[in-house]
């Protein structure tokens, strides 16, 4: 199967116009022995349906794909509304690109300033940009654009962040002269020890903490900025489940400067871990030193509105290695996903979809508790995760679990910390019904003796 | 052709330097403002900064291009044009007067002296383009 | 010579008989009460709110604002949007270094699998083996498309994998110098015709970037290489190839020796593979690491800007430094196991949460099987043969700054009609009105009026022929009615917009007071 729209003999005809006596000589610019004598050691072609045969093959050996799950840590089963995937699926939005010519890309460009509203609305700050590639990446943006505001080198990191979170802002920061210093958690409330800020002080640029943090557990934010503030550093909120926006407190209305999230939540399947969309919101006297793609209103000669990508200076395109970032593609699509999720679902959907995930959540960790053997080793609030200790080894329960009833009942923290071996995270949303949260507990129970 | 005053100083970065005894006022040329286009932001240091000769002080930017700017002369900032957060605009449609970007306290008034004259400053823009 | 034709262009008065033109915000949409979705009611005992959460912690602004719409109004909201604009299934879109090459539904089926689309990132292994299966056998085609044997697919766009590649560069010379060292090494040369993300990547990864100057004829200025290689701080050297003029940089193997013998490593920006895949490989022309863009050579969609993917590949001596996981297979043939392995102590680290952009994998691994080896030349073959049949065909009317044989994309610029006041942009607008969405333009930075233009293989002859006389007939327009290509385009909903404005006062977002005073 292939796409190529001309026959043998058009190119043959072509090729004469131009003069060029075969295809080889087109690559004549090429040194020969450069060029390969043979062809590329890859299958031939395949047709569609041997191609979809394949593909379903491989599939089939995904056998968590069809279970009923627990599972979040960064990535959430929501409900979808079927529109979504139909209208991001319209030619108009997916075969474009970045919308560099306003006439012809209005669709895209009004689009992402809804987006962009709605990430403001959401996280109650000033502005937001067209999106980053995904929350971690978003994370470790921010922690830059601190340093730049704050001309400060060192940022103090909850340790109750997604682990893989501070992996990659570890990853971006070692090069930029930024110490990341981690700050520990209490082990009884599963939230950042404010106390403990030992390495704050004027030379902080910035606390970075996550809430609902790693655990589920929600921070309290609003006195994270006040000690943020007090020495003239900035508060980074990240949040990796979006859908908490609907019911918490927003991080924008806590104080915070940098608010950074994972907005997988809003009708984008889990897909394996991507492509997702990372939001990206700060206060409006930030606006010269956001990284990425904006999108703002302007108007024709003739006094009609429209929308363009604005601010462009700050971009590398043009300010090259002075630039924000080197970021250019932006998560287009995906932003879209979410933009439409958000509206289908509204003010109203939004609101309830966070309610459910909250009240089958502790719904679940309440049953949880009453059985034998297992604890809740955290008391702070959470919204729709939370850790569950066993009284056996977590990796091996959660694996029988899966064989053996059919669910992938939550994740095990020995996977990110050795030493938290009786711990998993457990995930709840509006989709798991109370017969499955039903058949969990069953199976844990069963299984952890 | 460019407006280029006589009264002024003018550097070959395309900034141009009004002297009032000690105090340099410094802006950029019509030519620059030309070059670059419409002037959408401009970045301007805060007052009591010290720069040195030829040290860039702050952007100037237009809808898709960056200018760093230069003080020609070494001193102290007392005052910058906060007008221009407002009305970027003053750039390119009075960059003499209005859109004048900072004021400094000269370390050295005899500096002024080894920039060029409107005459030399009209033929070095000319040079330049061809 | 084929007959060119020329097109009349209609005037089209602003004017509609449909609402499409004028569909406003969704916030201006929006009216209390209206609702778009519906949930299964909440199935377990409830609690008061108060009780699970504390009212601190509780939202208490009843999220105002967000929009109260219906599906119905989501999906006229959306489509009629979606009118107005251009995309690679209504025509050609030949941004230069963009690749715009057809999106295939079969590709988008295979996605949409729902026992990929539904798995879980932190599913175990032993449950996803399918999907890491599709991670290994694509890391194994673009090892082999590439020359270069070690791969990650967790770079999620095209710019994001150059950091990790000269974050790699970074890690090989620290390991090799020593930390002390090395630091006397932090240069980057980067030519002057490079994309911009280059010297952003660079800086990100703490080099200062020294330009590299481009000769007369559009190539690597190697006088100036091996100057800029003589001080002993060359950490390595970023080259597109083809570079952004179109052009191959016929001295690639000199190239590459220059920076090797200087101590430094050749990073290869890949944005330009749709000329090369299957015809040469950079591994064999010295480069020791590359990115690629899954978006343009592998033909996922752009989606307006993303999601991209933006594999990284590398010599085998720069393996060990490769962002973890790795994605391995502990056997052959069919009880092969494919494993996360992150056992590489010098690895420059993670890059992103999870694998890296997955769906963007499925699809291109969907092109590579669907092309096979010899569909991915025959789709290389033809987008050299569709660009130098542009390039020739504009010759007579624009002007092509350099000599030399463009490969997939060409570069022309608006110095003949500038004569007359028409630049690039006007030309860009004006061809809008023939129905092409315009070049890219601009860019390269040193062509001054550049307009690059990459046709890739998704186009058939006729519509080459019919955008080589829309170019036509606008170089005759500049200069019998200049007026219609300056105030182009004439066709679109709105016309040129007003970016000096909106980047002085920019407006970021819909606030419900700015609605009530426009009202």
């Amino acid at each position: 199967m292939r796409y190529i729209p001309n026959s043998p003999d058009e190119r043959a005809d072509m090729l004469k116009q131009i003069g060029v006596a075969s295809i080889e000589n087109l690559f004549d610019s090429i040194p020969k022995e450069l060029r390969l004598s043979d062809h590329l050691n890859v299958p031939a072609a395949m047709s569609e349906l041997e191609l979809l045969k394949r593909f379903r093959e491989m599939g089939a050996r995904n056998k968590s794909a069809r279970r009923i799950n627990f599972l979040g840590g960064g990535a959430y089963s929501h409900y979808v509304p079927t529109i979504v995937d139909h209208l991001i699926s319209r030619s108009e939005f997916f075969t474009a690109y970045t919308p560099y010519q306003p006439e012809i890309s209005q669709g895209t460009l009004q689009s992402i300033f809804e987006f962009q509203t709605l990430v403001c609305q959401l996280t109650g700050m000033d502005i937001a940009n067209a999106s980053m590639y995904d929350g971690s990446t978003a994370m470790a943006e921010a922690v830059l654009m601190a340093e730049r505001i704050t001309k400060r080198s060192k940022v103090i990191v909850s340790s109750a962040v997604h682990p893989q979170y501070l992996e990659v802002a570890q990853t971006y920061v070692q090069h930029a002269g930024i110490n990341l210093h981690e700050a520990p958690y209490c082990a009884e409330f599963g939230t950042t020890l404010t106390d403990s800020f030992s390495a704050l002080d004027e030379s902080t640029a910035a606390i970075v903490v996550q809430s609902p943090n790693f655990f589920g557990c929600i921070e309290d934010v609003a006195a994270l900025a006040e000690r943020a503030h007090s020495v003239g550093a900035l508060l980074i909120v990240t949040v990796t489940e979006a859908m908490s926006l609907g019911l918490l407190k927003s991080p924008g209305a806590c104080g915070a400067d940098i608010v950074v999230a994972e907005a997988q939540s809003f009708g984008v399947p889990l897909s394996f871990g991507g492509p997702y969309v990372g939001l990206f919101a700060t206060r409006d006297k930030y606006a010269r030193q956001i990284p990425g793609r904006l999108v703002g209103e302007a108007y024709d000669k003739n006094g009609r509105r429209g929308f363009v990508l604005t601010l462009a200076t700050r971009e590398q395109h043009i300010r090259r290695e002075k630039a924000t970032s080197n970021i250019c593609t932006n998560e287009g699509l995906i932003a879209l996903a979410a933009t439409i999720y958000l509206e289908t679902m509204g003010r109203r959907g939004v609101q309830e979809a966070a309610r459910q995930c909250a009240q089958k959540a502790h719904y679940a960790a309440r049953e949880i508790a009453t059985l034998d053997g297992f604890s809740l080793p955290y008391s702070g609030p959470f919204f729709n995760e939370f850790i569950v200790r066993a009284p056996v080894e977590a990796s091996s329960l959660l694996d029988r679990l899966a064989q053996e009833k059919g669910i992938d009942g939550g994740i095990a923290l020995s996977r990110f910390e050795s030493t938290r071996e009786y711990d998993f995270l457990v995930c709840v949303t509006e989709t798991n019904t109370r017969e499955q949260i039903d058949l969990l507990v069953a199976g844990i129970d069963s299984l952890g003796h | 052709m460019a407006n280029v005053p006589d009264n002024l100083h003018y550097s070959k970065d395309h900034e141009w330097v009004r002297v009032d005894g000690d105090t340099a006022v410094i802006g950029i040329t019509d030519h620059a403002q030309d070059q670059l286009g419409d002037v959408v932001y401009v970045e301007l240091p805060k007052a009591g900064e010290e720069f040195a000769a030829n040290d860039s002080f702050g952007s100037v930017e237009s809808v898709k291009a960056v200018s760093e700017i230069f003080t020609p002369v070494t001193g102290k900032v007392t005052e910058t044009n906060d007008s221009l957060n407002d009305e970027p605009e003053k750039v390119n449609k009075d960059p003499y007067d209005e859109g004048w970007m900072i004021k400094m306290k000269m370390r050295n008034a005899g500096e002024v002296d080894s920039l060029l004259t409107a005459a030399e400053y009209e033929d070095f823009t000319k040079a330049e383009s061809e | 010579m084929s007959q060119w034709t020329n097109y009349s262009i209609v005037m089209i008065n602003k004017v509609t008989t449909h609402l499409s033109p004028n569909e406003a915000l969704i916030f201006e949409r929006s009216q209390t009460g209206r609702a778009g979705f519906m949930l299964p009611a909440l199935d377990v005992d409830e609690l008061s709110l108060d009780e699970i959460i504390p009212r601190e912690f509780q939202r208490d602004d009843d999220l105002a604002g967000m929009p109260e719409v219906t599906e119905v109004d989501v999906v006229r909201h959306f489509t009629r949007m979606s009118t107005w604009n251009y995309s690679i299934d209504q025509g050609m879109y030949p941004l230069g270094s963009c690749t715009m090459k057809y999106n295939s539904r079969l590709n988008e089926k295979v996605a949409r699998i729902a026992d990929f689309a539904n798995l879980h990132p932190l599913a175990s292994e032993s449950e996803s083996q399918g999907a890491l299966e599709v991670i290994y056998e694509l890391q194994q085609h673009l090892a082999e498309i590439t020359g270069l044997p070690g791969v990650s697919l967790q770079p999620a766009a095209g710019a994001h994998g150059e950091m990790t590649g000269i974050m790699i560069i970074r890690a090989f010379i620290d390991a090799r110098d020593g930390k002390e060292e090395s630091a006397n090494r932090r240069t980057m040369l980067i030519p002057d015709s490079a994309h911009g993300t280059n010297p952003a990547s660079a800086h990100l990864s703490g080099f200062t970037v020294k330009t590299i100057k481009s000769t007369a004829e559009g190539l690597t200025d190697l006088d100036h290489l091996r100057e800029l290689c003589a001080h002993g701080d060359v950490a390595g050297l970023m080259l597109t190839n083809p570079n952004t003029l179109g052009l191959f940089e016929r001295n690639i193997q000199e190239i590459c020796r220059i920076v090797h013998d200087a101590g430094g490593l050749v990073y290869m920006d890949g944005a330009n593979m749709n000329a090369l895949v299957g015809i040469a490989r950079p591994g064999d022309m010295g480069v020791d690491v590359i990115h690629l863009n899954l978006h343009k050579t592998f033909s996922t969609p752009h989606g307006g800007g993303g999601p991209g993917s933006g594999p990284c590949c590398c010599t085998k001596g720069l393996e060990p430094f490769l962002p973890v996981p790795r994605i391995v297979s502990t056997a052959s043939g069919s009880d092969r196991i494919f494993k996360l392995d992150y056992n590489y102590p010098q690895s420059i680290g993670r890059v992103k949460a999870f694998l890296g952009n997955y769906g963007m994998m499925l699809r291109a691994l969907a092109y590579t099987l669907t092309h096979g080896y010899d569909g991915l030349r025959e789709a290389t073959e033809t987008a050299v043969l569709n660009a130098r049949y542009i390039a020739h065909g504009l010759l007579s009317d624009y002007d092509k700054p350099f000599n030399g044989d463009p490969m997939h994309e060409v570069v022309f610029t608006d110095k003949r009609q500038a004569r007359k006041g028409v630049h690039t942009l006007d030309i860009a607008k004006r061809l809008i009105d023939y129905g092409f969405h315009p070049m890219t333009i601009y860019f390269p930075l040193i062509v001054s009026g550049a307009m690059l233009i990459e046709p890739t293989e998704s186009v058939g002859r006729q519509e080459l022929d019919q955008f080589i006389d829309a170019m036509r007939s606008i170089a005759k327009e500049a200069v019998e009615d200049p007026e219609l290509v300056l105030n182009a385009p004439h066709s679109t909903r709105i016309g040129r917009l007003d970016e000096a404005a909106a980047a002085r006062k920019p407006v970021l977002r819909w606030k419900a007071s700015a609605a009530a005073h426009a009202s």
